[in-house]
C-alpha cells in the first residue's frame, strides 16, 4: 500500500490544484491497473461494503492501545473520524504495509466477508501491526467509508484526462454508474479506441448555480434566457439504449426498477435517447410534497397501494442523446425543440401544447397522469417580469425558477454563467440555541452543529438542526459560548442556556416525529445572530406553521 | 497530610512557606519564572527569579527595567527558608522545572516540558519529589509524536522537494523556541534561510544567550525583490495568510505543531502541510516523567487536565488540578482547542475553587 500512501501524503500535502493533478498522473503512471482501479474506485468516494462494525474496530484498537474506553470517547471527541482516531492511538511500530493497494483489498479487506470474529480480528490486527499510522489509517478508512482528500471528481477527472490524452468529458462519462474496479475497467477508461460510451452510463449532470436577487441586471436580456420551475424532486437521467430503459439518479445510483411507471411510460420512446429530469410524487395533476417521495423511496416493497398513494412522473428538461448521437454540445433551444419532438412522437402521444396550459394554468386539475413529461419553459421581456413568474413558485409549489440561456450547451459539474437557480425568498423566523455538538472532520473539536427551538406554550421545544450560516469568526464565539454556558451533557451533545438568538432561513416545512415541535424546516440554514433579540421575543410552533399555507403539509398534518 | 508547597490562587502557584510566586498570572511582589513563554511569564512583578540561560530571554520579554536575578540549573538556594533549585525542563532555551524542599517534603513544578532532544535547549532532567505539578498540553493518547530523526527528515525532505521545484518554503512555528528548534535541526544545505521580525528578535537573544544558530537572514532587511526561491522561510503563525507572505510569490507552506498530529486541524487552515513537531510532552512523555519522578501525587495545571488525572486515578495515583491561565502550545488552533480542554477542566475545578477561597484571599490582602 506504499504507492497508496504516498499518493495520499501528496494529494494531502498541497492545497494547489496543479500539484494533486501531478500527483494523480504520477502515481497512474507507476502502478498496475488493478491498483490504479481501486485508487479511482474510492478516489471518487465509492465505498466497500462495511464488512466490519465500526464499534468493533473501536474496541479491538482500546484493547491494542491498552487504554480505557472513556479515554478512547474523548480521544475521538477531538478528532472527530473513527479511522484516524485508531490509527492515532494504536501503538507505533516501524513497519511499513507491504504488496500493493489491490493486494490488500483482495488479500485482506476481503477476506474479511463472512469470516468469525476471531479471523476479522486476526486480519485487522495484523494489518495494524505491519503498517505505519497513515498506512493504517488508508486501511481504516478503507474498512469504514469513502476518503475525503480535498480531490473533487472533477479533478480525478482532470488527472485522468491529462494521462491517457482522452477527452475530460468521456472520462467523466465512463466514471458514472455502476462499475467494478478491475484492471480491464481501468485500461478500458483510459483507452483512446474506446468509442463512444459505454451503454448504460448516464451523462455528468449539468448543475445550476445559486443566483441572487440582484445578479439579475449581469444576465443581460431576459428574452436571451428559458424559465423552468424549479421542481423539487430527485433529478434523474432517463436512458433509453438497446430498448433497455436505465434511471440513474445524480447521486449515481440506478433507480429504475423504483419506479415502474416511469420504465412503463418510457418504453414507448424512440432508442438511443436521454433525458434530463426530475422524478416527482404526482398525483392528479398536483405535484406532491418531496416527502412524499421520499416515504416511497424508502420503501422496500413496492406494494400497489403505494403506487396508488404516491405515483411519480419523470418531469423531462433536456435530452442529451437522440438516436445514440451526443446532444451536448447543441444549443438548449434546439435540444428543447427534439425534447418535445421526442416525447410527442412517442407511442402514446399527448398533446404538449395541452399539457403545458394544464400545468401553468390549472395545477389542481385532475387528470390521469402519464409519468412521462415536459418541464414547460416560460419566457419573460424582462426581469421584472421574469420576477413576477418567480413569486408565483409557492402556488406552484416549487422552490423557484430555473434560468437557462438559450444558447447553453449541456456542461458538466457546477459551472457558472449559463444555468442558474433563482429561488423564492426563504421563510425566516427567530430561535434560541438550547444545544450544541462538536463537528467532524475540518470541523473537529469546534462546537458547529446547533440544536434550535421556539416556544410552544411555556416550553422551548427543538425545531431544526442547522450547520451551516456562520462565519469562521462567529463559529469560534459561538463555540466560546457554548464552552462557557453548558448546563448538561449528554455523550458528545451539550445543552446550553437558552439566551443567544439566531435568524433561520429555510424553504419549507414537514410534520416530523423527530422533533418535539412536530415540525421539521426544510433546508434550515443560519442567517444571523440576533443580538438585538431577546429570548421571550422569538417565534413559536403556532407562528411558525402558519407561515406556509395547510395545502403544503402532507396527509395528516 | 503534611502542608502544601504550593497552592493555587487567584495571582498564581504560590508557595506559602517561601512567600514567592510561581508563573504568576498577576504582579506579585516576588514571581520565580519556569520559562519565558507570555502565559507562564508576565510583566509588572516587582522581583523575578529565573534561570541563568533564561536570564536574557526573559528580560528582553519584561518591561525594560524589571528587576531579573538568574540562578544556575542545580544551585541549591533559600528562600525565607524553602529550599529552591531550577532543573531543565527541555521545552525551550531556559526552561526550568521548579524544586522546592521544605522539611523534607519534595515538590516540583514543572512548567512547559519535553522530553525529545533540541539543540536549543539543555535537555529534560528528571527528579525525584513526592508531588508533581505537571501539564497536560497533549495529554491525549492521540498525541504521540514522531522520533526527532522521522521529524527532521520530513521537513528536509519537504524543503528540498520545494527547492527542486523553484518554490519557496515558508514554515510557520511559534518564534520563541520552535522557530529556533527549525532552524537548528534543518539541513543548511539545501539552502538559505530566511526569518521573520519576530523570530529574528528572538534569535538574537539566543545569540546573546550562547546559542549557535545557523545563518539567517531577516526578510525585513533584504530589498523589496529578494529571490526567495529554494529558501526557508521561518515565520510565526500570526503571519499565515498575511499580506507579509506575498513576497514569496510561488510558496510551499507549512505549519509545525504539536496540534498537526491531527488531520482536521490543519485542513481547517488551507496550509499545505503539518508536522507533528511539539516543545512539549506527548501522552507516553507525560506518563514517562510523571511514573520517573516517584511522586506519590500529580497535580495537573493546564492543557487535557481531566484525561490525564482521571487515567492517573484508574492506575492508582493521587492526582487533581489546578485551574491556572496557562495556554501551553499557542497558535490560534492551540486557543481553539484549549478551550475544548479548559471546559473538560471545569469538573476539577472544585478542588482549585476550595484552596483560592480559603488562604488565597488572606494571601492577596497581606499583598497589599
Amino acid at each position: 500500500m506504499k504507492d497508496f500512501a504516498s499518493l495520499f501524503a501528496d494529494l494531502d500535502g498541497t492545497t494547489k490544484t496543479n500539484e494533486k493533478v501531478s500527483a494523480l498522473k504520477r502515481y497512474f503512471g507507476k502502478v498496475s491497473k488493478s491498483e490504479a482501479a481501486w485508487a479511482v474506485y474510492f478516489l471518487t468516494g465509492r465505498r466497500i461494503k462495511q464488512l466490519v462494525k465500526s464499534g468493533q474496530l473501536a474496541r479491538w484498537a482500546v484493547d491494542e492501545a491498552q487504554i480505557p474506553d472513556w479515554l478512547f470517547d474523548d480521544c475521538y471527541d477531538m478528532v472527530g473520524d473513527l479511522g484516524e482516531t485508531i490509527a492515532l492511538i494504536l501503538p507505533s511500530t516501524d513497519a511499513h504495509a507491504e504488496g500493493s493497494l489491490d493486494y490488500w483489498i483482495e488479500e485482506k479487506v476481503h477476506k474479511l466477508r463472512g469470516a468469525s470474529e476471531l479471523t476479522q480480528k486476526a486480519i485487522v490486527l495484523e494489518a495494524w501491526n505491519n503498517s505505519s499510522d497513515l498506512e493504517r489509517f488508508l486501511f481504516n478508512k478503507l474498512l469504514t467509508g469513502a476518503f475525503r482528500v480535498g480531490v473533487s471528481q472533477q479533478l480525478i477527472v482532470k488527472a485522468l484526462a491529462e494521462f491517457s490524452g482522452i477527452e475530460a468529458r468521456i472520462i467523466s462519462q465512463r466514471l458514472m454508474g455502476d462499475w467494478n474496479p478491475t484492471p480491464e475497467f481501468f485500461e478500458k477508461l483510459i483507452d483512446t479506441d474506446g468509442g463512444s460510451a459505454d451503454l448504460s452510463r448516464p451523462y455528468p449532470f449539468y448543475l445550476a448555480f445559486p443566483l441572487t436577487e440582484n445578479e439579475t441586471l449581469l444576465l443581460g436580456p431576459a428574452p436571451n434566457w428559458f424559465a423552468e420551475w424549479k421542481w423539487d424532486g430527485i433529478r434523474a437521467q432517463l436512458i433509453k439504449r438497446n430498448n433497455e430503459i436505465t434511471i440513474w439518479s445524480r447521486g449515481e445510483e440506478l433507480l429504475t426498477d423504483r419506479f415502474p411507471e416511469i420504465v412503463e411510460e418510457a418504453a414507448g420512446l424512440k432508442d438511443g435517447v436521454v433525458l434530463d429530469g426530475e422524478i416527482l410524487p404526482f398525483k392528479e395533476g398536483d405535484v406532491l410534497p418531496f416527502q412524499m417521495l421520499q416515504k416511497r423511496i424508502g420503501r422496500k416493497n413496492l406494494s400497489k397501494k403505494i403506487l396508488d398513494e404516491i405515483p411519480v412522473v419523470f418531469m423531462a428538461y433536456d435530452i442529451l442523446e437522440e438516436d445514440s448521437k451526443d446532444l451536448r454540445d447543441e444549443p438548449l433551444r434546439v435540444r428543447r425543440e427534439r425534447l418535445d419532438h421526442v416525447l410527442s412522437t412517442r407511442d402514446k402521444v399527448e398533446s404538449q401544447q395541452e399539457f403545458m396550459q394544464l400545468q401553468l394554468f390549472a395545477p389542481c386539475m385532475t387528470q390521469l397522469s402519464p409519468a412521462l413529461r415536459v418541464s414547460p419553459t416560460m419566457q419573460a421581456h424582462s426581469w421584472e417580469e421574469m420576477k413576477t413568474i418567480r413569486d408565483t413558485a409557492s402556488a406552484m409549489k416549487v422552490e423557484g425558477l430555473m434560468l437557462k440561456h438559450r444558447e447553453s450547451k449541456y456542461g458538466t459539474g457546477r459551472q457558472k454563467g449559463f444555468w442558474w437557480k433563482w429561488k423564492v425568498d426563504p421563510f425566516t423566523i427567530d430561535t434560541v440555541m438550547v444545544a450544541a455538538q462538536p463537528g467532524h472532520g475540518k470541523r473537529a473539536g469546534l462546537f458547529t452543529d446547533y440544536t434550535f427551538a421556539v416556544w410552544q406554550g411555556n416550553e422551548l421545544v427543538p425545531i431544526a438542526k442547522a450547520y451551516s450560516g456562520l462565519t469562521d469568526e462567529e463559529i469560534k464565539r459561538v463555540d466560546a459560548f457554548v464552552r462557557e454556558n453548558t448546563t448538561g451533557r449528554y455523550g458528545p451533545l451539550r445543552t446550553v442556556k437558552p439566551t443567544q438568538v439566531f435568524e433561520l432561513a429555510f424553504d419549507g416545512l414537514q410534520a416530523s416525529t423527530r422533533h418535539k415541535s412536530g415540525i421539521a424546516l426544510r433546508f434550515p440554514r443560519i442567517l444571523r445572530w440576533r443580538f438585538d433579540k431577546p429570548v421571550a421575543e422569538i417565534d413559536s410552533v403556532d407562528s411558525v406553521s402558519k407561515l406556509i399555507p395547510q395545502t403544503h403539509y402532507p396527509n395528516g398534518f | 497530610m503534611s502542608k502544601a508547597l504550593v497552592i493555587s490562587t487567584n495571582s498564581g502557584l504560590f508557595c506559602p512557606q517561601g512567600n514567592f510566586y510561581i508563573d504568576p498570572w498577576r504582579a506579585v511582589d516576588y514571581a520565580l519564572i519556569t520559562h519565558a513563554h507570555s502565559d507562564h511569564a508576565r510583566s509588572g512583578s516587582k522581583a523575578y527569579l529565573t534561570s541563568k540561560s533564561g536570564q536574557h530571554v526573559l528580560r528582553a520579554r519584561l518591561d525594560p527595567g524589571a528587576v531579573v536575578e538568574s540562578v544556575p540549573y542545580g544551585k541549591q538556594i533559600t528562600i525565607n527558608d524553602v529550599t529552591v533549585s531550577f532543573h531543565p525542563a527541555g521545552h525551550v532555551l531556559g526552561s526550568s522545572q521548579i524544586r522546592i524542599e521544605h522539611k523534607g517534603e519534595i515538590w516540583v513544578i514543572s512548567g512547559d516540558y519535553k522530553t525529545q532532544p533540541d539543540p536549543t535547549c539543555q535537555p529534560f532532567e528528571s527528579i525525584k519529589c513526592q508531588t508533581f505539578i505537571t501539564e497536560s498540553t497533549f495529554g491525549l493518547p492521540i498525541y504521540r509524536w514522531p522520533s526527532a530523526q522521522e521529524i527532521e527528515q520530513e521537513i528536509n525532505t519537504w524543503w528540498q522537494k520545494n527547492r527542486d521545484e523553484d518554490r519557496a518554503s515558508v514554515i510557520f512555528a511559534y518564534s520563541f523556541g520552535k522557530a529556533q528548534r527549525i532552524m537548528s535541526i534543518v539541513d543548511k544545505s539545501i539552502g538559505p534561510i530566511f526569518v521573520h521580525g519576530a523570530v529574528h528578535k528572538l534569535n538574537e537573544q539566543y545569540t546573546a544567550s550562547g546559542v549557535t544558530l545557523p545563518e539567517a537572514k531577516y526578510v525585513g532587511e533584504l530589498e523589496k525583490k529578494a529571490d526567495f526561491k529554494g529558501a526557508l522561510i521561518v515565520a510565526p503563525p500570526a503571519a499565515f495568510e498575511s499580506a507579509w507572505t506575498k513576497r514569496f510569490g510561488d510558496y510551499s507552506s507549512a505549519y509545525a505543531s504539536g496540534w498537526m498530529r491531527v488531520r482536521g486541524n490543519r485542513r481547517r487552515q488551507s496550509i499545505d502541510r503539518g508536522f507533528a513537531l511539539s516543545d512539549h510532552a506527548d501522552w507516553n512523555g507525560l506518563l514517562q516523567v510523571i511514573n520517573a519522578t516517584g511522586a506519590d501525587e500529580v497535580i495537573v495545571t493546564h492543557g487535557f487536565s481531566q484525561p490525564l488525572i482521571r487515567y492517573l486515578k484508574e492506575t492508582g495515583k493521587k492526582a487533581r488540578g489546578f485551574k491556572t491561565e496557562y495556554k501551553g502550545e499557542e497558535s490560534e488552533l492551540a486557543v481553539a482547542n484549549e478551550k475544548l480542554a479548559e471546559a473538560r477542566d471545569q469538573d476539577i475545578e472544585a478542588d482549585s475553587i476550595s484552596l483560592e477561597t480559603g488562604e488565597a484571599e488572606i494571601i492577596n490582602e497581606s499583598e497589599k
